[in-house]
């Protein structure tokens, strides 16, 4: 191992102490530093964490990120406006679909561009189906942590369903591509809306089921109830939204606050919990499932007609069967993929509720075909700030668990 | 979000407090828009947070290359009660470029700080634990800055280990 002596990044490394320090606490007892990470299983993606225990309790933790920054948003500057949405879906690998919308919502701000009403409805349809299989993935993986397997398989089963719907409507499974700017990429396919259907009524069973298998056991109800609870005012100071604050009492929600899209004609309720404790988070984000099957019913029962995206040529592909016809569809098609659109110059700020939180997508507009800044606004990376307050002073176990209830995704952290 | 007018009459009582620390006033596509002098920004964030904005829902900084002063750091305030929204923003120089930092009004704001010192290389004073946050500890420039180049970043492999990491060419 020599040749790591002389790396000067190794030696940065080596300058953290592990080592057990006496912290004037006498003879017997010794503060340890414990490194978690960044390969664990319980931190849910590449985080590491310094832990400072003394004896099994958490007396401080510093989360240190940034192993899979990969550097998006200087990507996103390179690229012409249509072409950064696959990057920017990448940020958040399980909440692809609020990636692109806040992106996309903010260009359209710019743009001054008419989103029409099909398209927003099927981008509620998806936006809805993202939030249920990205809270089943917590599910899933925070049950897992906690020792309970099955739980992992049946959530990974509906999961797989939701994915299956997405491979329907746009061929692809993960990142879909589907949101463009204007609109969505294109209609939905036959049998996709029976399919939906299908499965909006499956939906609730499953996640009574759910509820079920954990509720009633003894164990994951012990460790959760009581454990880190962190009061709304503290958490409102750290930055913190989505389904931690609501666990805390706070109804806050942009799709009821600041209804985007068309939020505002959906009928459905925001699941609020009382101490904030992880219990609450749990069930607030439990209940949700069921709120994101009844906007879904109720935006497939009300799916308008008409186009699926912006007809303003300058934006949007002409569609192909016109290529052949008319010249200046020819003309459109070559221009916006060989340069793309431009958008005039100014800033906009498109705050939507993703699954753990505001996800807010920054643009700025130099007047060119490529985006002078995008910059996300990750729930993940501000609620992370959260996590050694809620610790501080519980136990190492309960530390794991908070950390799965928390819901961070290092994707999105990292960017 | 404030209206034209209501942003201006912001702007107009937070200016009687401390004639210099509104620069000028920004509004479009809705969006409401301060810009303060850089060494006044605590108070103006300060004069905000007592009018009801109370959350600080995003930092985050730009960079106006050609313009000058080039950096930007954009605060982004919510009133949850009143659902409005507004934006303070600053300018600074990359001679040298300091803000004071909103750790004391937002305790929020140290991460995203940390990203806009890793990214931009605007120094917070007074931030508490100023360090890179998603670059490595010794990367050396600032990426996010529009005369950064892209590609070129070596990989760390055994092989080249030896040669020392970031001494790649």
């Amino acid at each position: 191992m020599s040749s790591l002596d002389t790396s000067s990044y190794r030696r940065r490394e080596e300058s953290i102490t592990y080592s057990a320090e006496s912290a004037g606490m006498g003879e017997t007892h010794e503060l340890l530093t414990l490194n978690i990470g960044p390969h664990h299983p319980a931190t849910h993606g590449v985080l590491r964490l310094l832990a400072t225990l003394e004896g099994e309790v958490v007396r401080d933790i510093k989360p240190i990120i940034g192993y899979v920054h990969t550097g998006i948003e200087k990507t996103a500057e390179q690229k012409a406006y249509w072409k950064v949405v696959p990057v920017i879906e990448r940020m958040d690998y399980l909440a692809y679909y609020f990636n692109s919308m806040a992106y996309c919502g903010a260009v359209e701000t710019l743009l001054e561009l008419e989103v029409p009403e099909r398209a927003q409805y099927l981008r509620v349809i998806h936006l809805e189906l993202n939030r249920i299989m990205s809270h089943l993935v917590w599910l899933g993986t925070s049950a897992l942590d906690l020792g309970a397997i099955s739980m992992f398989w049946y959530c990974f089963r509906e999961r797989e369903s939701i994915l299956d719907m997405f491979e329907m409507s746009s061929g692809q499974r993960m990142h879909t591509r589907y949101f463009q700017v204007g609109g969505v990429m294109e209609d939905i396919p036959p049998g996709f809306a029976a399919k939906l259907r299908r499965f909006c009524a499956e939906m609730p069973t499953r996640a009574d089921q759910y509820a079920d298998l954990l509720e009633k056991n003894q164990i994951v109800l012990e460790r959760l109830r009581g454990t880190c609870a962190l009061d709304q005012e503290t958490l409102l100071k750290i930055g913190v939204t989505g389904p931690l604050l609501r666990a805390a009492g706070n109804p806050w929600d942009l799709r009821k606050a600041h209804p985007y899209s068309c939020y505002d004609r959906f009928d459905f309720k925001i699941p609020v919990g009382t101490v904030g404790d992880n219990y609450d988070r749990y069930r607030v984000r439990h209940a949700e499932i069921y709120e994101s099957v009844k906007i879904i019913q109720q935006a497939l029962d009300g799916l308008p007609d008409g186009p699926h995206i912006t007809p303003n040529r300058k934006v949007s592909l002409p569609p192909r069967h016109e290529l052949a016809t008319s010249m200046e569809a020819l003309i459109h098609h070559f221009k916006l993929v060989t340069e793309g659109f431009r958008v005039p110059a100014g800033e906009a700020y498109y705050p939507i509720e993703g699954p753990r939180g505001e996800l807010g997508c920054f643009v700025r507009a130099d007047g060119s075909s490529k985006p002078a800044r995008v910059h996300m606004r990750d729930p993940s990376f501000v609620n992370l700030q959260a996590l050694a307050p809620m610790v501080r002073g519980s136990y190492i176990a309960d530390l794991i668990a908070t950390l799965a209830m928390l819901d961070p995704v290092l994707g999105g952290i990292d960017r | 979000m404030p209206d034209a007018t209501g942003l201006e009459l912001t702007a107009h009582e937070i200016r009687e407090r401390d004639s210099d620390s509104i620069l000028a006033t920004e509004f479009s596509h809705g969006r409401a828009v301060l810009v303060a002098a850089a060494g006044s920004v605590i108070d103006v964030l300060g004069a905000l947070r007592e009018r009801g904005y109370t959350f600080l829902a995003s930092l985050h900084g730009v960079d106006y290359y050609p313009q000058q002063p080039r950096l930007g750091v954009l605060y982004e305030l919510l009133d949850m009660s009143e659902v409005d929204r507004i934006t303070v923003k600053i300018r600074v120089d990359t001679d040298d470029p300091r803000v004071p930092t909103a750790t004391g009004l937002f305790p929020g704001a140290e991460f995203p700080e940390r990203e806009v010192y890793d990214m931009f290389g605007v120094v917070f004073e007074g931030h508490p634990d100023l360090r890179r946050i998603l670059m490595p500890e010794d990367f050396e420039g600032f990426p996010q800055r529009r005369d950064f180049p892209v590609g070129g970043e070596p990989v760390l492999f055994t092989h080249n280990e030896r040669d020392g990491y970031g001494r790649w060419q």
